[in-house]
């Protein structure tokens, strides 16, 4: 049996429908953008956090020419070294069929024991090479798939210079390859980037490396510091050649993953609460009206022995039905894209099992927080509720009181019509009330900017470094530093029309306490392909004296121009040295310090030497040229700046569309939920206004015009609060980047801005037409009729 | 008391029991700058099983009195004790309290649920009172057993008079407090309501207060109370109380 008081409820929920369920979907947008960002969020985690642990990942990495075994009794004696691991890396290059230039590889030794005691690999298909087998392989999943290689196929690899060919045995994932960047790139390439799992005895027998070893995996005690191990580690490696011993911050594919879990979490903080704070408002202004229309019906209940408490928990309940209802709808939702995203991470990130978990800590507080919200947006009205005196509500509401609005006052009025006058008036007379609805429409206008500026950043960075700073059609990477004339040799080779040889070199830089390591960049005299740009596209020439810092580096670092930081060189013979900070530049793109070439080879105290060739080719002949240059056991690798660009655009849009697809969707909605209730309660308010107006003989296009045009001047005022938003929105959301890696400007085009301003219009225009419907069949008797 | 009729009467009311007493009653209203002096010190009592009609000018106070006897609002001075218990100090749970299981009220715009149907606004008030009687019961009461399921909006001005009836008795309160009952309704209408009031008050036996600015209706009421500008200007007893169709207004 329900009580009568909550059939009321039950009723006026009915009533009430056009706003229960406009208000409902904002709040389920909010929960389920909270369930589903938060959730992904968590399964990442999650699947993340087993992954490494069970195939024990390492804490610190360090790379190095050769170390011998004996070593690693000494570093496993660092203080917080919990277990250290030795072992050949090596990158080779694996020309498979299919490919116009031969992939990078990095070919990894497993221990004699099989599975490696730090980083181990995650068999998906097959076994592990057998001990002592010199010609078998396991080959990383990414690679396999993306060349549809199973078990039993054999893989051509280039070991110093010998082509030889292995039998893949298995295929595996690995922590290290989650996202399986080549090192020294910044993208995925599946296709062209391979790793290889080999005996060994093999790798050591192909370069020379028997007892030695030239890479370091360390696992840390719980509660170690990762730095104070990373300063012994280089003391022990330094003279082995090694180019610094790094962190999991550091490492390449954790760097990306950590990333993205950071703009995960900061969207997971931020969605939920802008939806959440909108349907508060909504709540808010819905809830006051009914409050104010129910006066009478509010008085009577108190009157016949209600007590407050029961008719605020009364509203209460009716609002929390509504939140519920969104709060259910939007889990459903949220666990749906969750899944979705959650998908299409597997895409991305190579996890053996991830998976969406949808958390019931996370259902709970989504509950929790729609009836919080609720309780907020029901307060003002529950304040309202609990103060009307019942015999004062015996009486009929006194009539609004308006007053001239202030254009009026100011002698505007000849500027517009009788429709715009009452427009006017209304608005100034509920100032609190306009300007929260503006504010809701700015919500949606910055979540549409916010869906949609990684277009322009991800434009912008990709103009900046493809069109502004590396305009070269191909690199090639040299495995040693070559004499500076071999760049003419190079010139001479089919197809090239002008070639720049470039200077790369992994330093130490120091300044005060603070250090890092980075790599320092010798431009030649009259560099035309590689150059260096800030974020705005201004090119930048290396000092003459001295080194640019990429600003961030300089951030880092604490320096300023003028001052002097120590550098140390992290190959050849070490040598350290000070360097004058004689320019700062906002670039975009890791960290560099800009110098001259001819004064880097004098700080390596070498004749002109480089590492790699700037080379602009002419298309037709590129395939000679590849040729010509795949032969030659100094070229490490090439890479065609058309695969980057390509590469960088398949990596982004994905992801990118899906998500602007769905923050469009709830954009919307929040402008929809924002413009309809505004609409439903003006037209409630103003009902009998309006049919006196129609009685008085105006058109229905004239009252419409009324208002509408309130609605019309609201999205208006949202308009620049909404960009402005949506620019904080979009650089909250940048925040959780890594800015040593990447730094995204965070420009917002014109274009997306009328996006998100034609979006929401649009939405507005929808909800407008929805209340026009009402206001044309406004009956006039009946209106003019009920008392209020 | 201001003006006893009759020694005999004053002697038969006097020894009744008084269910509720105001003494002393003050109301102001604070306007801003303005003081609006409601009610400006007015005694009175109740007394079991009394039918009270109220008259007065408009503005006299009328409605401000009933409010605070009925315990919707409080006095700016004075005391009301109902029985023994004084709710001059009582606080606003007690009052609805207060409300709840004693006072059932009608008012002059029906003021009943327009979502709720004739039963259903009922049972909003038997549902929470401590000794009630079915909606159906009170609707049967009120003649309105056939409409049960009827909204407020489909029910005559009338009709929705005694489906409030209907809700204000229900409950079988000690008192009925009735500002102006039949000031939205036309004499004929107005006198069906006023006739299941007398009804309630005959059979149920329950103190009734009836606010009306129509005179005549003053003939149905064992007692006539006048007020002026605040203030008792005169109280009288009907030795012959007229059944409501037998006045004429
Ligand atoms: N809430 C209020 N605020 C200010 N003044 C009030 C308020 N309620 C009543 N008054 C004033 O108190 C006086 C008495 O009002 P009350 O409503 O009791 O009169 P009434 O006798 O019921 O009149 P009517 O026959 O018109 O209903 C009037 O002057 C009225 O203006
Ligand atoms: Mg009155």
């Amino acid at each position: 049996m329900v009580a009568a008081i909550d059939r009321k409820l039950l009723r006026d929920l009915f009533n009430l429908r056009g706003q229960v369920i406009t208000i409902a979907l904002v709040c389920a947008c909010g929960i389920a953008s909270y369930a589903s960002v938060l959730g992904t969020y968590e399964s990442l985690l999650y699947a993340r956090d087993a992954y490494y642990e069970r195939q024990r990942f390492a804490d610190v990495f360090a790379y190095l020419k050769r170390a011998p075994d004996a070593l690693l009794a000494r570093i496993q004696d660092i203080p917080g070294v919990s277990l250290a691991y030795g072992r050949i890396l090596q990158p080779v290059k694996v020309p498979i069929e299919g490919l116009t230039e031969p992939a990078q590889g990095q070919a990894i030794s497993l221990p004699a024991t099989g599975e490696p005691p730090l980083n181990g690999v995650h068999l998906v298909e097959g076994r592990l090479p057998e001990t002592g087998r010199e010609d078998e392989a396991l080959l990383l999943e990414a690679f396999a798939k993306a060349h549809k290689l199973r078990p039993g196929d054999h893989i051509p690899v280039v070991l110093n210079g010998v082509l030889r060919s292995f039998r893949i045995t298995g295929i595996a994932m690995s922590p290290e390859y989650v996202f399986s960047v080549p090192p020294g790139e910044m993208l995925a390439d599946p296709l062209r980037f391979a790793v290889l799992w080999l005996n060994q005895e093999v790798l050591a027998a192909a370069y020379q490396m028997e007892g030695a070893f030239n890479d370091v995996l360390v696992k840390l005690q719980p509660g170690a510091s990762e730095s104070a191990v990373i300063v012994e580690l280089n003391a022990l490696l330094d003279p082995h050649g090694c180019m610094g011993a790094y962190g999991r911050d550091k490492q390449l594919s954790h760097n990306v993953v950590k990333s993205e879990l950071g703009s995960l979490k900061a969207m997971a903080k931020v969605l939920p609460v802008i939806f959440l704070a909108v349907a508060a408002f909504l709540v808010n202004v819905v809830l006051s009206r009914l409050v104010q229309l129910q006066r009478q019906q509010i008085a009577v209940l108190k009157a016949v022995g209600y007590r407050d408490r029961d008719i605020g928990l009364h509203y209460l309940k009716l609002v929390s039905v509504i939140l519920l209802i969104g709060a259910l709808l939007g889990l459903a939702f949220g666990v749906w894209i969750g899944r979705y995203f959650t998908d299409l991470y597997i895409k991305f990130f190579a996890f053996p099992d991830l998976r969406y978990i949808s958390d019931p800590g996370v259902l709970g507080t989504a509950l929790l927080v729609s009836v919080v919200t609720a309780v907020i947006g029901a307060l003002a009205s529950a304040r309202t509720v609990m103060r009307l005196p019942p015999a004062e509500a015996m009486r009929p509401e006194a009539p609004a009181i308006y007053r001239r609005a202030l254009s009026e006052v100011l002698k505007l009025q000849a500027l517009f019509g009788d429709s715009a006058r009452m427009v006017l008036r209304e608005l100034e007379r509920r100032p609190l009330r306009t300007l929260l609805s503006a504010l809701g429409i700015a919500f949606s206008v910055a979540l549409l900017v916010s869906g949609r500026f990684m277009f322009d950043s991800i434009d912008l960075l990709m103009n900046v470094v493809f069109e502004g700073a590396q305009r070269e059609d191909v690199i090639v990477v040299f495995s040693e530093a070559v004499p500076e004339r071999a760049m003419r040799e190079i010139g001479h080779l089919p197809g090239v029309l002008r070639v720049e040889g470039l200077r790369v070199v992994p330093v130490r830089v120091r300044f005060g306490h603070r250090t890092r390591d980075v790599q320092l960049m010798g431009y030649g005299d009259r560099a035309q392909l590689r150059r260096v740009m800030d974020d705005r596209g201004r090119v930048y020439l290396p000092p003459r004296e001295g080194v640019m810092l990429s600003s961030e580096l300089a951030k880092v670092l604490n320096v300023g121009l003028g001052q002097r930081v120590r550098v140390e060189l992290l190959e050849g013979e070490r040598q350290k040295s000070e360097l004058a900070v004689t320019g700062i530049v906002d670039d975009l793109i890791a960290m560099f310090g800009h110098m001259r070439l001819d004064n880097l080879n004098r700080l390596m105290r070498e004749q002109s030497r480089v590492s790699m060739a700037a080379l602009s080719v002419d298309p037709r002949r590129y395939g000679e040229l590849r040729d010509a240059l795949t032969d030659r056991p100094a070229v490490l690798g090439i890479s065609r700046r058309e695969h980057l660009i390509e590469q960088f655009k398949r990596q982004t849009a994905d992801q990118m569309h899906v998500f602007t697809f769905i923050v469009t969707a709830f954009a919307s909605i929040i402008a929809i939920g924002v413009v309809y209730n505004n609409a439903r309660v003006s037209l409630s308010m103003r009902s009998r206004d309006l049919a006196s107006l129609r009685v008085l003989g105006f058109r229905r296009g004239e009252i419409s015009a009324v208002l509408l045009g309130e609605l019309a001047l609201e999205v208006l005022l949202g308009l620049p609060p909404g960009m402005l938003i949506g620019k904080l929105l979009a650089i909250g959301m940048m925040s959780g980047i890594d800015t040593e890696q990447y730094r995204f400007p965070v420009v917002i085009s014109a274009q997306t801005y009328a996006y998100a301003a034609v979006v929401t219009l649009g939405a507005a225009l929808v909800s407008a037409l929805l209340v026009r419907r009402k206001l044309d069949k406004l009956d006039l008797i009946a209106v003019l009729k009920t008392r209020e | 008391m201001a003006n006893p009729a009759t020694v005999e009467q004053t002697v038969r009311y006097r020894s009744a029991n008084a269910v509720l007493v105001g003494n002393a009653l003050t109301k102001v209203y604070r306007m801003g700058e303005v003081n609006v002096h409601a009610l400006r010190g007015i005694d009175i009592a109740l007394y079991e099983g009394e039918l009270m009609v109220l008259l007065g000018a408009s503005g006299s106070g009328k409605s401000t009195l009933l409010n605070i006897l009925g315990g919707l609002d409080v006095p700016t001075e004075g005391r009301v004790v109902y029985r023994d218990q004084d709710l001059t100090s009582a606080d606003n749970d007690q009052l609805t309290a207060f409300r709840r299981d004693h006072v059932g009220f009608v008012f002059q715009f029906y003021n009943l649920i327009p979502s709720l149907t004739a039963r259903e606004n009922v049972a909003l008030v038997t549902e929470i009172a401590p000794n009630p009687i079915t909606p159906e019961a009170a609707l049967d009461l009120v003649d309105l057993g056939e409409r049960l399921d009827h909204f407020p909006a489909q029910l005559s001005g009338g009709e929705q008079q005694r489906v409030a009836i209907a809700r204000a008795v229900a409950k079988q309160p000690d008192m009925l407090m009735c500002d102006e009952p039949t000031g939205a309704l036309d004499a004929a209408t107005g006198r069906i309501v006023l006739e299941v009031l007398e009804r309630v008050n005959r059979e149920l036996g329950t103190t009734t207060a009836i606010i009306t600015h129509n005179a005549p209706i003053a003939a149905m009421a064992d007692r006539v109370v006048t007020l002026a500008d605040g203030l008792i200007k005169q109280e009288g007893y009907n030795s012959q109380k007229k059944p409501v169709r037998e006045i004429v207004w």
